[in-house]
């Protein structure tokens, strides 16, 4: 875990004291709405439709039980008790009193958070795999580079104006749980002849024109890493469209010059600025390499996990969905579910928050992850120590056994909480989760992908759900349009439309009807939906979610 | 020819607290119901300058339609009825106390 410099405590607690002040201005009318808005969100501070809602980030998705513990404090003293994680690993706070943000951001630098840069036109919250420094297929852990270049992006004087915001994602394995490809940088660590490297992604992302990112170079050394970064937004801080919102991010600027034009000035750009890193940034990057060692891994036996595997049904059900495989022997990787069937898609409440933080601090080497999936992961668990850790998970309604399942569904706040959305989404998760748990399908259905947003911006990642549900503004009523066989991950694809939007009371049949479908048209129970679609294409979902369509062409 | 004018209400967030409120003849109410209905475009065009002047009261003012009734005014859009209302899946907001 990264720990803060002298200059890191000084530099937030600055910026904290003149957030402050500039609250203060507001409130006594020094400062209008207009002067102040672009202030309030550089500090991650939003107006949203029932209140203000402060996102703060949780970088690359790691926490340790101090900041977890203090994510609940501040959910309890100044929100209504609970804080809701996003799919880009931060938490938001839906509640907040204007005159309480500037303590809010105080008790978080306590523990060493803040909610810089999580709005605005700039280089957000450098996003990485949860499975990070745990994971078995990994190269190496991308959270040492991450956090490198979340303190290049911080306050980077040239790039606090760029024409959109600008999104990065680093992952360290070749199976991508980072949605690098969606990002408009994304970033993996790979090997090439024994040395370690980056393979540089430019231009994805989701929103109104969804984009997979374009490889911009397959190797770039460790060395060339920031100059690199630095090249790609220089260029497009200066090509980017500021004429036009909707074509103002990179994806736009990499799809309408082409990738070979982008490489050529990025290439002419990064030869001008080379010799400005002199390597500094790599003596500081193994200082943080140290502070993300490895923790010490124990020896243990596996005999209580091994006899709570054979006699109790409901842990294993929860060990063969929730756990993933550890680099170390006898470790597991373990995601705890934050969507238990009926409630909102990433809340956690701070008692259970607390609860994770005791968890972590007992059996998980102190650490926690929020993943974009909207879950918590404590990465280091030893299999030995499982069933404890699942009944105290039990115990705090944490124990829903479904990662990668129907009902593990990603969420935007959508209409509910947020002012730019068009309609709900977290309804419409709630209903499909206790759909799906009525029809005791969840297990037989297997892994299945569904992300619904409320608006075409596309918070929930719905174009590479496998089932994507955007939820429209139809003359004054909600409606629900369906896309099928998107995919987030090192294969990764965006979903295409199934056709006519459905009412908010017509989704849940329509998704009962497509999951039934799929069924029938799968091999074997061996084949994922996503798997099954790609083999057969749109045809038979389609006739699966219209038949009436179906009936009248006949 | 221009659209006719349909009953508004003048709508924005409270500076302090965030939350939704709603013009009055005198000044400005959390209740949807205690809303000064407008259905003069010209009255509705002062009404919003002079909520516009509030600025160290009120963020984000704008105009919403509204159905008149007997109860006082109904939002016609869903989202004005979410605004009113609070969001769905916890009774948080305005529900609490209404």
């Amino acid at each position: 875990m990264y720990s803060y410099t002298e200059f890191d405590d000084k530099f937030l607690a600055e910026r904290n004291a003149q957030f402050r002040a500039q609250v203060e201005r507001r409130i006594d009318g020094s400062l209008t709405e207009d002067e102040f808005k672009p202030l309030r969100l550089m500090n991650g501070l939003y107006l949203q439709l029932h209140a203000y809602m402060l996102r703060v980030a949780i970088p690359y998705g790691t926490l340790n039980s101090a900041q977890m513990d203090q994510l609940a404090y501040v959910a309890e003293k100044w929100d209504k008790g609970y804080g809701h994680f996003t799919t880009r690993q931060n938490i938001q706070y839906n509640w907040p009193e204007l005159r309480d943000v500037p303590d809010m951001l105080d008790a978080l630098a306590e523990v060493k958070l803040h909610a810089i840069q999580t709005s605005g036109n700039t280089i957000r919250n450098v996003t990485a795999d949860h499975f990070a420094g745990a994971a078995a297929d990994e190269v190496a852990d991308p959270r040492p580079v991450a956090e490198l270049i979340r303190q290049w992006s911080t306050d980077h004087p040239e790039f606090q104006f760029l024409p959109r915001k600008f999104k990065v994602a680093v992952t360290g394995a070749a199976a991508d749980r980072a949605v690098i490809k969606a990002h408009d940088i994304g970033l993996r660590i790979v090997e090439r002849d024994g040395e370690q490297g980056f393979e540089v992604i430019v231009g994805g992302g989701l929103g109104r024109t969804p984009m997979i990112g374009k490889v911009l170079y397959d190797f770039v050394s460790a060395d060339d890493l920031l100059p690199t970064l630095e090249a790609i937004v220089s260029v497009y801080n200066v090509l980017g469209r500021r004429d036009n919102k909707y074509k103002a991010r990179i994806k736009i600027t990499v799809h309408e010059n082409g990738i070979e034009d982008i490489r050529a000035r990025v290439d002419a750009q990064y030869a001008l600025i080379r010799s400005q890193f002199t390597g500094v940034d790599q003596q500081m990057l193994s200082r943080i390499e140290a502070d993300f060692a490895a923790p010490q891994f124990k020896t243990a036996p596996l005999a209580a996990f091994e006899a709570a595997y054979t006699n109790d049904p409901v842990f294993r059900a929860w060990a063969d969905t929730n756990l993933a495989d550890h680099r170390a022997p006898g470790y597991a990787i373990v995601s705890i579910s934050l969507k238990a069937h009926g409630a909102t898609p990433g809340d956690a409440s701070a008692d259970q928050m607390r609860v994770m933080a005791d968890l972590a601090r007992r059996f998980g080497h102190d650490e926690l992850r929020i993943s974009h999936e909207q879950n918590v992961i404590l990465p280091h668990v030893h299999r030995n120590d499982l069933p404890e850790l699942h009944a105290a998970l039990k115990a705090a309604k944490l124990a829903t056994a479904n990662i990668g399942l129907i009902s593990d569904i990603i969420a935007c706040p959508g209409m509910d909480y947020c002012a730019l959305a068009t309609a709900r989404s977290i309804p419409i998760a709630q209903e499909i989760a206790t759909r799906f748990d009525d029809l005791k399908l969840e297990h037989d259905v297997g892994p299945l992908k569904i992300k619904i947003s409320g608006c075409i911006n596309a918070c929930g990642h719905h174009h590479v759900g496998h089932i994507g549900i955007l939820g429209l503004d139809r003359a004054g009523v909600e409606n629900y349009q369906i896309t099928l066989g998107g995919d987030g991950t090192e294969t990764a694809s965006i979903g295409e439309r199934a056709g006519p939007g459905f009412s908010a009371e017509e989704i849940i049949p329509a998704i009962e009807r497509l999951v039934l479908g799929y069924l029938d048209l799968r091999n074997d129970p061996a084949e994922t939906f996503l798997q099954t679609y790609r083999r057969l294409g749109l045809a038979p979902f389609k006739a699966a979610l219209y038949p009436e369509a179906q009936a009248n062409a006949a | 020819m221009p659209k006719p004018f349909t009953p508004k209400v003048i709508t924005a967030n409270a500076l302090l607290e965030g939350d939704v409120i709603y013009q009055t003849a005198s000044g400005w109410t959390r209740n949807l119901a205690e809303a000064e209905v407008l259905t003069d475009e010209a009255d509705a065009d002062l009404r919003m300058i002079d909520a516009l002047t509030q600025h160290e009261l009120v963020v984000g003012v704008y105009l919403a339609d509204v159905a008149p009734e007997t109860g006082g005014p109904r939002p016609t859009h869903f989202r004005e009825e979410f605004r009113a209302k609070g969001p769905s899946n916890y009774a948080h907001g305005k529900q609490e106390t209404l």
